[in-house]
Parts: C-alpha cells; structure tokens; sequence
C-alpha cells in the first residue's frame, strides 16, 4: 500500500493552496487526488473576471487564478494525480480511489485535507410541476458546456434563480448570440452579487424579476416554454399572475450545497446548516488529522477567500503530521445568535490560537447600519458596525489573541440591529 | 441631475451617489475607494467593460479569452465576433495574443489559460 504523510482530496483551488502551504512548512510526502482531467476545479469554467483582487491584487479570470497555483503546485514538485477519483475515506485514514491508470487503489495518509469543493442543488430538488424535457439545465452544467466544451445548450433561455452563476451565465448566453428573456428569483432580494446586476443583466437589458418563480414547463421531450407568476409574501404563486415566456433552455441557479459524500462515509461530523463538516479553529473535523478548507467546509463567493483559509488547513495539517501537541484545554463553542445562520469555526481551543482566529459567517437576511458583536458569557469580544450586511457575502472577522483571554463560556455571534 | 450607481470594481458593490451636469459628473459619494469614482466618472462620460469569451481552436477546442483592457461599452459584441473570428490553433499560452486590436478599440485580446 503507498503511504503519504498528506493526502489531499480534490485539486480546485482549496487542495492547491492547501497543499502548497503544507510543502512551505517542509511536509515532502504529498500527493494531490483530482477525478477531473486538469488540476483548478470550478475555476476553469469560470471564465468570467473577478478572482483574486484580494490576493494578487489584480482581477484575473477563474483559469488565470488557477493556474498561478498549478504553475506553483508543478514549480513546487508536489505530486498529483489527476482522473483520479476518490470513492472511500476510511476513520484510519486509508483512501479508496481508482483511476484509469492504476483500476483501484487503496492508500494510507497521516493526514487528509478533505478539498472536494461543492456541487449544486439538483433541478430534481426543486419541485416545479410538469415534466422534465431537454433543455433544463442547472446554470453550472450549462457554464461548462459553453466554457469548456464550446457547446452552446439553446437560443432562448429563462433562468431561475439569480445566484451569481445564473447572471453570469445570462451575460454569458446572450454574448454567445441567445436571447435571455428574463431571471426570475423567488425571494424580494437577489442572491447574487450587485455589480453581477448591474454588469450581466443591467448591461443587456435582461430583465430580473423578483418575488417570482416559475410555476409550469410547457414541452415534453423538448422544452417549449415556462410559466412565470408572482408570489405573495409567503412565496405561494398569486393565481392569475401567469405569463408564458417561449424558451428552449431553461436554467436552474438554485444555490450550492458542500460536496461531502466522503466526510460522510469517513465518519465526519457534518453542520445540519451549512452541509460542510464542523470544524475547530485549526480547521480540523471530528476525526483527528482530517482538515477540510474551501467550498466543501462551507459554501464561499469569494475565491480570495478560500485560498486564504486553505493555506491555514495546510499549515495545520504540516503541524499535525510533524506531530503537534493536541489542543490544550476544553474547547469552547461558537455559535449563531440574532441574524447569523451559522459559524466557522464552530468551536475554539482559545490557548491554540497563535495571533487571532478568523471567524467567518453569513447574516440571515439584509441588515442595514447594524453591527456585528461577539460576546462570551455576557461579555462583549468584538463589535463591528458595517453600512449593509447582506446573505450572499461572506462575512470574515478576526478575533485577536489578546481578546480570547479568560474566555471559558460559549462564544456567541450576533447582529445587532440599528436602533431606528 | 443626481444618478444612483453601483460600484462594479469589486464585490463590495458600493451604492454611489453621482451629481450630474452636462454629461459629466462633478461629485461621487458613496465609494470606498478611488476605483469607485472613478468608474462613476467614465459610467458618465463613456461607460466601459473589460469582456471575456471563448475561441474555438481548429482543433475544436474552446480557450478563454480576455480583452487586456476596458472597451467602450457599446463595442461590447463587435469584439467577442472579433475574438471569434480569430483562427487559433494549439498549443496556446496564457497571455497569448488571440486579437491584437479588437474591433478597432487599440485593445488586444488575450487566452487566459494555456492550452496544449
Ligand atoms: C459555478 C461557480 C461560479 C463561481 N464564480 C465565482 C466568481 O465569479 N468569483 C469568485 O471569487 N468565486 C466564484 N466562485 C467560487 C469559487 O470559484 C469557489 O469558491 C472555489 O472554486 C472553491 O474552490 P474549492 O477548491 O473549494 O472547490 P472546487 O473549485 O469545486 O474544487 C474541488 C475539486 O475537487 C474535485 N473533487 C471533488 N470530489 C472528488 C473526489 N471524490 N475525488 C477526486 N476529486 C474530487 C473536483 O473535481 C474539483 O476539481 C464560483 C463557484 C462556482 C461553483
Ligand atoms: S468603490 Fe472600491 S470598494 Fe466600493 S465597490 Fe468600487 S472598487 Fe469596490
């Protein structure tokens, strides 16, 4: 059996970055796992600008992002293996994968970086009535069919749901010569970002239609047209609302979920809200030396960030293999309060932490003037007020070294509301 | 005249407030950053994008393509023909010139992956 100090699930951003930061800290027995033909994940179909205005400041395309870490993944010597999947992570370590090269294979790691990224909410999930003809698809399948297969699924597109994917892929089309009629979202807001409006629907005078979903398909081998109505405040269709729009192509951009089949079946322990495992402030799981950075720990919009944080995990991991003390003291737990669907990390050695611990969340709904407090058994950590806060950005604060002293009840994160 | 923007610079999406006259702007608030008042200055005058697309290969394989700077918003679709007009054939590395003057904007067209 090959036997690795690090093993490294998944070659997108997260695993590169991750296993570029472990080689720095001087771990040599790396080997990066990635079922795809190219190492960069969802980057590569990403085509669109935007990527790393954080970290190199500039703004580069998803591949150009990508292939700066490839180029160091390969300048590195880091070895990985591509086509290669991975089907088993067992609780000792031992991976299960098969490739084309080599049938199936079963190898032994010290550690495991679990980067498996995420996939998105199938179109089976979302309960639209009717049949399901060619020609609906999620707006991811079809951003990799136009990006990296040149194929261009139809003329007449609707999309449902205006997660960014969608209103990248509405721009995307409509430069590919399709007609996008319009973006229809469920809910009062988009849960994409403002300048994705303003720069892919706005531009080409897409229409977005708020509070509305589509209701029927019309179309039973081939898609004809969808059904659009308007819902009430409790996102039920208002009857007599309905208004056809003729298409070919319909397109789902309905959110993501972490890929974590394999967390599963290793045993890890899962957050029921964010679907990614929970982990401590080493980015650590439930089972001692498997880390988990990138989209598969929590869901990101910004790949900045993922970078950032999987170069934590591989720090970690380096520490860990070199045979780190275990985390001193009894954890305590974060937790969501007022305004915060959940929290990363969700629980905190307070004396492992070096300089400061990046705590990184989302806000249940938009918030305007309010701010973000910390407390811990009554007493205030942290207070940050901010102009807007809204779900589709990620939030990131740092709590300081200094502020954790003395800290031994749960940590809670809250969003306190402007007083009017 | 007073014209509500959003920031495209960065994801922040910073809600700009521009006073307006004669086609020009004279204040920008809002923006957190020169980047903001800057693009509400040219969103005024003369709005601009940078544009990315794909070109097929005579191999038939699609590479990323990137204009290397901002164009006038209205050349927008002369240069993805442009850019698909172009005849490529592999290998092709990052960076590479795909079109050198796009639509006729003084702005050249990049790949933004290497493809061999
Ligand atoms: C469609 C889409 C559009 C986006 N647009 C933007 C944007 O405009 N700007 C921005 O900043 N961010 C954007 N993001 C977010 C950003 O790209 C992601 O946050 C980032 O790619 C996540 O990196 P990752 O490495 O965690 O996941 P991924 O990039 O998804 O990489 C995961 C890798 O793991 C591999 N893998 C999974 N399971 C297995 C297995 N069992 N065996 C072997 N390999 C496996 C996959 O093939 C994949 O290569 C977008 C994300 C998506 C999904
Ligand atoms: S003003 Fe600056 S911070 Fe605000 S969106 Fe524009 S570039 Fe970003």
């Amino acid at each position: 059996m090959r036997e690795f100090d690090l093993v490294v699930v998944g070659g997108g951003p997260a695993g590169m970055a991750a296993a570029i930061a472990a080689k720095e800290q001087g771990t040599d027995s790396i080997l990066i796992l990635e079922r795809d033909d190219r190492l960069g994940g969802i980057l590569n179909q990403c085509i669109h600008n935007g990527f790393g205005l954080h970290t190199f400041k500039e703004e580069l395309t998803g591949p150009e992002y990508a292939e700066r870490y490839s180029d160091r993944v390969k300048e590195l010597g880091i070895p990985y293996e591509l086509g290669t999947m991975v089907l088993d992570i067992s609780k000792d370590k031992e991976i299960t994968l098969v490739s084309r090269k080599r049938g199936a294979e079963t190898v032994k790691a010290k550690a495991v970086i679990l980067a498996m990224g995420c996939r998105e909410r199938p179109r089976g999930a979302l309960g639209i009535p009717g049949f399901r003809p060619q020609g609906v698809y999620t707006a991811g399948t079809a951003q990799k069919l136009v990006n990296c297969e040149g194929v261009v699924p139809g003329r007449e597109v609707v999309i449902l749901g205006s997660g960014d994917i969608g209103l990248i892929m509405a721009r995307r089309m409509t430069l590919e010569g399709a007609k996008v009629r319009a973006v229809v979202e469920l809910m009062p807001y988009s849960s994409g970002l403002k300048r994705n409006i303003v720069q892919c629907l706005d531009d080409y005078g897409i229409p977005l239609m708020l509070s509305h979903t589509v209701v029927d398909i019309k179309g039973k081998e081939k898609l004809e047209g969808v059904y659009v109505a308007a819902v009430d405040e409790k996102n039920v269709p208002v009857p007599g609302t309905e208004e056809y729009f003729p298409c070919d192509t319909l397109l789902l951009s309905c959110g993501l979920i972490p890929e974590n089949e394999l967390s599963k079946t290793a045993g890890v322990k899962l957050s029921p809200v964010t679907g990614g495992p929970c982990v401590d402030e080493s980015l650590e799981t439930s089972i001692e030396g498997v880390f988990a950075c990138g989209n598969v720990l929590h869901v990101h919009d910004l790949v900045d960030f993922v970078s950032e944080e999987s170069v934590r995990a591989g720090i970690n991991a380096a520490g860990y293999i070199k045979g780190r003390p275990s985390s001193p003291g009894t954890p305590v737990e974060v937790s969501p309060g007022f305004g915060v669907r959940y929290t990363v990390p969700s629980k905190l050695y307070c004396e492992s932490v070096e300089d400061g611990v990046h705590i990184r969340f989302r806000v249940t709904g938009v918030f305007k003037g309010a701010s973000i407090t910390v407390t811990s058994g009554g007493r205030e950590l942290f207070r940050r007020r901010g102009r807007i806060f809204v779900p589709s950005e990620m939030l990131d604060i740092v709590l300081k070294k200094e502020l954790l002293a003395g800290v031994t009840e749960g940590i809670e994160v809250r969003i306190e509301e402007a007083a009017l | 005249m007073t014209r509500e923007l959003t920031c495209i610079g960065c994801p922040m999406g910073c809600a700009l407030t521009v006073e307006v006259e004669n086609g020009e702007a004279v204040s920008v608030a809002g923006n957190t950053c020169k980047i903001g008042e800057n693009y509400a200055r040219s969103e005024i005058s003369a709005p601009v994008r940078a544009v990315t697309t794909t070109v097929l290969t005579a191999e038939g394989i699609p590479v990323p393509v990137k204009t290397a700077g901002s164009i006038p918003k209205e050349k927008i679709f002369e240069v993805v023909k442009d850019i698909k007009a172009a005849k490529v054939t592999l290998p092709v590395r990052l960076g590479d010139i795909i079109v050198s003057d796009a639509a006729g904007t003084g702005v050249a067209a990049v790949a933004t992956r290497t493809v061999e």
